[in-house]
C-alpha cells in the first residue's frame, strides 16, 4: 500500500504481533482498526521496566539523513556482518 | 582495445620504468589494470601507464596533469612521472609510480579516515595553485552520462523513478548549466578505486581525469548516496565525515546538519548509480539484484521529497 501522505510505498513489520505498516519515505505508521488497541494492551502488560540499551559498540549517535533515504535500522539497511558482493562492487565503479 | 595497443601502452610503462634505456631484468611481463573505453592501464614493475579516452581535451589534461605534478598537491595526489601526456594512436597516455590499491576483498578495512582528510586538504588548495586553463570537475558531465546510457538502453520500467529523480535536479547538477561554486579543487570521481597506497605507507588520490573546479559537496556524495541508500553502514559514514570535518573539509558546515550541502549531489550519485545498474542489467539481460534495487527505490523516494533550497544553498 501507499502512504496517504507522502505516497512512498509502506511495508509491513510485525511487532509483538501487531502487524504495522510504516512508509518507506516519511516513515509514518498506519495501525488498522483495533490494532493501536492491541499496541496498549500489550504496553500495559509490560510490568517491569524495560532494561537500559546496552552500552558497547554502538558508540555513534544516529547520523541525519536526507528524508529520501532508506529507513535505517530494522531491515531497511541492506549491511550487516557480511557486506553484499554487489555493493562491493560498487564501492570501487565510477 | 586492440592487442598493439595494449602491447604499445605496455611499451610505454616498461620505458617509464627503465627511463636511462637500460635493458629490462624485471622478469615480469605487464599486467592490465583497467581495460575501458575511457581509460586503460598497464603496469609493469613499479610504474604504470594509462591511455585515456581518445577524446579528451588534451589541454584540460595538460592543466590536471600540472595540477597533480604541483608541489602543494603533494602528500595528496600522486604526482605523475613527466608532465607531459605523450600519444599513442590518437590516445594521450601518462605515467604513474604504481600504488597498491584498497583491497577489494575487504572493503569494511576500507581507509576512511585516510580518504576524507586526502579530501579536504584537497579541497583546502589555495586557488593561486591552479593553472589558469583549469577546467570544472567533470562529476555533473558523469552523472549526465550514466543518463545518456540509461537512455540508449531502450525503455525499461525500472527506468521511469531514475528519469524523474534527474528531471527534478537543478540543471547545474545535470550538466546543463555552470556550476554555481567552481572556486574549490576538486576530485571529480571519488569512490575506494581511486586511492591508491604508496610505498612508505601513505594513501593518496589517483585519476585525474574529472578533476576540476567545483562544489566540493560532490566528492563526498558518493558515500553519503550509499549511506542514504542504506548500504553504507551509519558508522563508516559517520567516520568519513566526521574526520573530514576535522581536517577542515568546506564542503560541509563544521558543526550543522551537512544534508543541504549534500543534498543535491548525493541525489545525482544515486541517479548515477541507478542509470549504470539498470543500463548494465539491461546489457547482460539478468535482473537487477537488492543492492541496485535500493538505489532505484532511493530514486522513487526522492518524486516525493524535491530538492530542499536547491537553488538558494547554491549562491
Amino acid at each position: 500500500m501507499q502512504c496517504p501522505k507522502c505516497h512512498a510505498p509502506m511495508h509491513t513489520y510485525n511487532r509483538n504481533g501487531v502487524q504495522i505498516e510504516q512508509c518507506s519515505g516519511c516513515r509514518g505508521i498506519f495501525l488498522d482498526y483495533g490494532e493501536l488497541e492491541s499496541l496498549t494492551r500489550l504496553e500495559g502488560q509490560w510490568s517491569q521496566p524495560a532494561p537500559p540499551p546496552p552500552a558497547g559498540p554502538q558508540a555513534y549517535p544516529s547520523a541525519p539523513a536526507p528524508a529520501w533515504g532508506a529507513p535505517h535500522g530494522g531491515h531497511g539497511g541492506h549491511y550487516g556482518h557480511k557486506r553484499q558482493k554487489s555493493f562491493g562492487h560498487m564501492l570501487f565503479s565510477s | 582495445m586492440t592487442a598493439d595497443v595494449l602491447s604499445a601502452l605496455t611499451a610505454r610503462a616498461r620505458a617509464a620504468a627503465h627511463p636511462a634505456r637500460e635493458p629490462c631484468h624485471c622478469g615480469t611481463g605487464a599486467a592490465v589494470l583497467a581495460d575501458r573505453p575511457d581509460g586503460v592501464v598497464v603496469r609493469h614493475a613499479g610504474t604504470v601507464a594509462k591511455a585515456h579516452a581518445a577524446d579528451t581535451d588534451r589541454g584540460d589534461l595538460a592543466a590536471r596533469l600540472a595540477v597533480a605534478a604541483h608541489p602543494r598537491l603533494g602528500g595528496i595526489l600522486l604526482p605523475p612521472l613527466g608532465e607531459r601526456a605523450d600519444d599513442l594512436q590518437g590516445r594521450p597516455v601518462t605515467c604513474w609510480p604504481y600504488g597498491t590499491p584498497v583491497d577489494r576483498e575487504t572493503p569494511e578495512a576500507a581507509p576512511w579516515e585516510a580518504v576524507a582528510v586526502l579530501l579536504a586538504r584537497l579541497h583546502r588548495t589555495p586557488g593561486s595553485v591552479l593553472p589558469a586553463g583549469l577546467p570544472a570537475m567533470r562529476g555533473p558531465a558523469k552523472a549526465a552520462r550514466a543518463v545518456a546510457r540509461l537512455r540508449a538502453a531502450g525503455p525499461r520500467p525500472e527506468a521511469a523513478p531514475v528519469l524523474r529523480a534527474w528531471a527534478a535536479l537543478p540543471a547545474w547538477a545535470r550538466d546543463e548549466a555552470p556550476m554555481p561554486d567552481a572556486r574549490t579543487l576538486c576530485h571529480g570521481d571519488l569512490h575506494l578505486g581511486q586511492l591508491v597506497r604508496t610505498r612508505h605507507g601513505a594513501w593518496l588520490l589517483i585519476d585525474i581525469d574529472d578533476l576540476g573546479t567545483g562544489d566540493p559537496a560532490w566528492d563526498l556524495a558518493r558515500p553519503a548516496a550509499w549511506f542514504a541508500c542504506g548500504l553504507l553502514p551509519p558508522d563508516e559514514w559517520t567516520r568519513f565525515l566526521t574526520a573530514y570535518r576535522r581536517a577542515g573539509g568546506p564542503a560541509v558546515p563544521a558543526d550543522a546538519d551537512p544534508w543541504p550541502a549534500l543534498d543535491v549531489p548525493a541525489r545525482a550519485l544515486t541517479v548515477q548509480t541507478a542509470a549504470l545498474a539498470v543500463a548494465k542489467s539491461a546489457a547482460a539481460r539478468r535482473p537487477l539484484d537488492e543492492v541496485e534495487t535500493s538505489v532505484i527505490d532511493a530514486c522513487a523516494r526522492m518524486a516525493a521529497r524535491p530538492p530542499e533550497l536547491a537553488e538558494e544553498c547554491a549562491t
